[in-house]
């Protein structure tokens, strides 16, 4: 039958053979619509982000114009009102929470990098694996935590421990100045903060690590395992120097995510206008939880210089994530 | 003839493999008996030495164990061996050290959080109820409603926006990749509150003026964007070329690919992606704070009114301080914790399907 249609098909010359399509490599309408929308939406990162460098900057730049560089520079936060409510003098200088953000960070991805790298070679290199299996899935939903949580459990759980081993550190490390403490009061203190903080990073920096440490060239591996390495000295001779850089940028990301963090370091710090380079005493600063700390009763004046401390803490942190990229992304260029 | 030949093995059920890299009986006992007599050692030097807690028994019996695991090795076959055990010590201990908090947390969370759970509690709201009032009155419903609401707003903005960027990534790859995946990791690392700070800024101060979770979503947006894209990109990027070149080959435009094959073949993934960016901004407490406002009654319209949250919630549950308003934070964190473990194991289970189905 279709053989029929076919002849009958041949014999009717009169029958209209379509045109050939055109064969072009110019876009379709449709197309040309589809990867506009696509490109405005891939480039919405990059608008949001000047949005909000450019937002803040609007609105904090009466402050950074009466304040100038002592913005930065001074530590005491005051705003001044006469009787009728208007504001006379206001001073406002973000050091003091400058040093302390950089402080409970650095100290959090002190005491977080050797506890996640220790668990990202031990889940790469030494686990079973069903423990493995398990581990992975604990670590990635410990990431997902709510911040709010491990500040409530800090505040009631981590705390008394952390003053203990604080109380520890401060009785046999006395004579060095970070570890001084001449009240002997050791609650709410940087330390007990960068200990909360550690442990919210820690899931990051251990799935970067681990991350890395799985892209280790596997020739190289059985290589030092035929020359008769042991496992400890494989993965010095070999993981360790693939994975370095790649490290260090899960680091500065712990670190810019240290930096950032609010609730969890409001919940535990006692918020204090001064330097402190002690971090077994409690007083500290964190730009993050003084944001939120004064927004309550804030005047429309001091939202702004709120708005020029968010503006310096967001710097900050783009600063802090642009570096560990580049360095996590120059390991990705030379592992394959 | 035949007697000088060996017997030819037949019967195999008697031969075993050997596996000399096993551990042999003598050796599981010693390795037991280090153990306790590490346990014992340390328990001695705590009673002799000023340590005290678990904490401290644990750092002790670990210095301990090491120490003599690693001199066994090290009179057994030399130093590689010692250092090798010594980092095989280190490496677990550091592995155990990670499980600890997230064990306390979940521990803590459920026994205390378990107390101030009724049935009520989830229909009620606390518009008549301070935190500190007795656990049986009040509850949390509009904390629930507040949340998804929140939650669900974002979803309109950030969903679009997050597998567009994806789609961008994967399959545009225009001049702008490289950056914007550079970008949208600058992003993941925005701390909440400046996100928080910038709505206030460019939407309450200038136009509104007044608190509403609409805003509040607008800043969960901006959380949740990077999160969606980044794992939708490695979604997308599994979905194998093959398909996207047999839809091309078949007459598809890239619309049509795109929208018809890869998307479909992907939705698990994608659903996944979207599931994990809820789960990041659901417990998003400091932007919440900020911009929401925060109500103690049901308010169902996003665009006015102080809304609720579940965040709000325990936040000033937290901050009333008596024993009865920390009950209730507690009861309003394991809410929020089975919310997440909820959605996680949602994202899990279709993670682990096939992609490509």
């Amino acid at each position: 039958m279709y053989k029929i249609q076919y002849m009958t098909l041949l014999e009717n010359k009169s029958a209209e053979i379509p045109a050939p399509r055109e064969i072009t490599t110019k876009p379709r309408v449709s197309d040309k619509i589809f990867r506009g929308v696509v490109t405005a939406g891939g480039l919405s990162s990059l608008v949001i982000l000047g949005l909000i460098f450019a937002f803040l900057l609007y609105q904090g730049f009466d402050i950074f114009r009466s304040q100038g560089l002592s913005f930065l520079t001074t530590s005491r936060w005051d705003v001044n009102f006469d009787e009728a409510g208007n504001i006379t003098s206001s001073d406002f200088g973000l050091s003091a929470m400058l040093i302390g953000t950089i402080i409970c960070a650095f100290t959090a991805v002190v005491i977080a990098v050797p506890i996640s790298v220790a668990t990202a070679l031990y889940l790469s290199f030494y686990a079973p694996p069903f423990v493995k299996k398990f581990m992975v899935t604990v670590v990635d939903l410990m990431a997902a935590f709510p911040s709010i949580l491990f500040g409530i459990w800090a505040y009631f759980v981590l705390m008394p421990s952390g003053a203990y081993w604080a109380k520890l550190l401060n009785k046999y490390f006395d004579f060095i100045p970070v570890f001084s403490n001449e009240q002997r009061v050791f609650d709410s203190s940087p330390f007990i903060a960068s200990l909360i903080l550690a442990i919210m990073i820690i899931p990051i920096v251990t799935s970067i690590s681990r991350e890395v440490f799985s892209q280790a060239p596997l020739d190289r591996i059985q290589a030092a395992y035929a020359l008769g390495a042991t496992r400890w000295a494989m993965i010095r001779a070999v993981v360790i120097p693939h994975g370095r850089s790649g490290v260090i940028g899960g680091a500065m990301l712990g670190l810019g995510r240290a930096m950032g963090e609010t609730v969890a370091v409001y919940t535990v710090l006692n918020l204090v206008f001064a330097i402190n380079w002690k971090i077994l005493f409690g007083v500290g600063g964190n730009v993050a939880s003084l944001i939120l700390l004064k927004f309550g009763e804030a005047t429309p004046y001091e939202i702004k210089a709120l708005m020029a401390a968010g503006l310096v803490l967001f710097v900050l942190t783009l600063i802090v994530n642009f570096s560990a990229d580049l360095l996590v992304r120059r390991l990705g260029g030379k592992g394959k | 003839m035949s007697s000088n030949v060996a017997p030819v093995v037949t019967n195999f059920d008697h031969v075993s493999p050997i596996r000399p890299w096993q551990a042999s009986v003598r050796d599981r006992l010693i390795t037991t008996g280090i153990f306790l007599g590490s346990v014992a050692m340390s328990y001695l030097i705590i009673k002799l030495t000023g340590l005290s807690g678990k904490l401290g028994f644990f750092a002790t019996f670990l210095s301990v164990f090491t120490t003599v695991n690693a001199t066994r090795d090290y009179f057994r076959f030399g130093s590689a061996s010692a250092k090798d055990s010594l980092v095989n010590t280190l490496v677990a201990a550091g592995a155990f050290i990670t499980i600890v908090p997230i064990s306390s947390i979940l521990y803590t969370v459920i026994s205390k959080g378990i107390k101030g759970i009724y049935p009520a509690l989830f229909f009620r709201d606390m518009s008549l109820n301070a935190p500190n009032d007795p656990l049986n009155v009040g509850g949390l419903g509009h904390s629930i409603v507040g949340t998804l609401l929140l939650v669900s707003v974002a979803l309109v903005f950030s969903v679009p926006i997050g597998i567009l960027t994806a789609l961008y990534l994967t399959e545009i790859k225009g001049r702008f990749s490289q950056p914007i995946r550079f970008l949208v990791q600058a992003m993941s690392g925005v701390p909440s509150i400046v996100a928080g700070l910038f709505i206030f800024s460019a939407i309450l101060i200038p136009i509104t003026k007044d608190n509403s979770s609409l805003l509040g979503s607008l800043s969960l947006t901006i959380l949740m964007i990077p999160t969606v894209a980044r794992t939708a990109e490695e979604v997308l990027n599994l979905i194998p070329n093959d398909l996207r070149e047999a839809g091309i080959a078949l007459g598809g435009t890239q619309w049509r690919t795109v929208a018809m094959i890869v998307v479909p073949a992907a939705k698990s993934g994608l659903i996944t992606a979207i599931i994990l960016g809820i789960a990041r901004i659901a417990g998003e407490t400091a932007p919440v704070l900020l911009l929401a406002g925060g109500g103690d009654k049901f308010n169902f319209n996003p665009t006015s009114g102080p809304m609720g949250s579940l965040p709000y919630y325990i936040w000033r549950s937290f901050g009333a301080g008596s024993p009865e308003a920390v009950t209730r934070a507690w009861t309003g964190l394991f809410v929020l914790l089975v919310i997440v473990f909820a959605l996680f194991a949602v994202a899990r289970f279709l993670g682990n399907r096939k992609v490509g189905k």
